[in-house]
């Protein structure tokens, strides 16, 4: 066996410095490789997202999206025809915090499906925002005449037993993308 | 011959979880699901099978003194490409692991086994060591999410047992059913092992 190096000045730095260099190469490399696989599967990802809460569409979310306050909104088209529009959403007052939701709006403004994106909620309460009975109350309600609140606000959404923090949450979330949308539906438009 | 026992020693005798205990925030956290063990276990083995190599590797041109700042380049560095890789095509299951992927670089496992086995063995030991450490880690953390699952979701690797609505041991998707499960599992390894005189 080789003798092993000595800890002098020299050889701890000699060494660090050409490990750590080699190192970086070949993360550069996985880099370069990933890249653009990565950024295939975030789009992916968000083209699914919008699948899931509007009808057949044939145009690019990409295309017709934009950005305000961290809600992004993207007009959706099927043969230049408006399908909808999808409305990524958030609210920081979940029982976990922070709960991401994707909704989708018709263009006559009321709500077609909505899903949850990502969620801290407890297993078995808060989680049950997923379930069909809790969001099925959303479909085809326009929040022009739809008071997004719980009935305990003073609102006409049912919340989930034991969990009110995240049927509150979920009643922002929705305000907040129909209000979001309402101030930038009109400027946007998919081939701009 | 010889060397098999360097990969058997992980599975059983020296297993990383049941027997070592170390790796254990993400044996607790993670083990929600099966899928998810599978998941952590595969990166996990993965990052301990080339950092052994890299390590046995460069033993001796590496002083002693700066060893560990050496051995977490190399482990940080295997991490990174994990990360980058599970991002790219499984982003999934790279949402599910979430922060527990990058916090593999901390994991005890693997600086334990460049630490006590790969700096002073040669190739083939190291990696025979990081491929039997891994798969105990992955065997253990999967049969645990499988448990953790049935119990507390009535399905295993997604796949539905019981109908939707049945209700199920809800504690166990928590965290105080990760230790109750943990524990449990530790003492019928404990048991197995004086059985057959390990």
């Amino acid at each position: 066996m080789a003798k092993k190096l000595e800890s002098t000045l020299t050889n701890m730095i000699l060494s660090l410095v050409l490990i750590s260099m080699s190192m970086s190469a070949a993360l550069g490399f996985v880099y370069l490789k990933t890249k653009g696989p990565i950024e295939i599967a975030a789009q992916k990802k968000e083209t699914d997202a919008i699948k899931q809460v509007l009808p057949e569409f044939d145009s690019d979310p990409a295309e017709g999206k934009k950005e305000r306050d961290g809600v992004v909104i993207y007009r959706l088209n099927l043969q230049d025809q408006p399908v909808g529009f999808a409305v990524k959403t958030f609210t920081d007052k979940g029982f976990g915090g922070h709960v991401e939701l994707m909704a989708g709006f018709l263009p006559d403004g009321s709500i077609s499906k909505v899903t949850v994106l990502s969620h801290k909620e407890t297993p078995g309460l808060g989680t049950k925002m997923s379930d069909p009975k809790f969001s099925n109350q959303f479909l085809g309600k326009n929040p022009a005449e739809f008071i997004l609140k719980v009935r305990k606000d003073g609102g006409q959404v049912d919340a989930i037993t034991a969990a009110t923090v995240s049927s509150r949450a979920y009643c922002d979330a929705l305000q907040r993308a129909y209000i979001t949308l309402e101030a930038v539906k009109d400027s946007i438009s998919v081939n701009q | 011959m010889g060397n098999l026992k360097y990969f058997t020693n992980g599975l059983l005798k020296e297993n990383p979880t049941f027997v070592i205990v170390l790796g254990t925030c993400p044996t607790l956290a993670i083990t929600t699901a099966a899928i998810n063990g599978i998941g952590m276990g595969a990166a996990t083995t993965f990052v301990l099978v080339f950092s052994n190599l890299i390590i046995s590797l460069l033993k001796n041109y590496i002083p002693d003194k700066v060893r560990i700042a050496a051995f977490i380049v190399v482990i940080a560095t295997f991490v990174t490409i994990v990360d980058l890789v599970m991002k790219a095509y499984t982003p999934d299951l790279y949402k599910a692991l979430g922060i527990f992927i990058p916090l593999i670089v901390v994991n005890c496992i693997i600086l334990g086994r460049a630490e006590a086995f790969a700096q002073k063995n040669s190739i083939l030991p190291s990696v025979l060591d990081g491929l039997g450490m891994g798969l105990g880690f992955t065997l253990a953390i999967t049969l645990m999410g499988s448990i953790r699952e049935i119990l507390g979701s009535g399905s295993i690797f997604n796949i539905r047992l019981l109908s939707e609505s049945a209700s199920t041991i809800l504690i166990f998707v928590l965290p105080p059913g990760a230790f109750v499960t943990y524990g449990f599992l530790i003492a019928i390894m404990n048991r197995i092992k004086l059985k057959i005189n390990l």
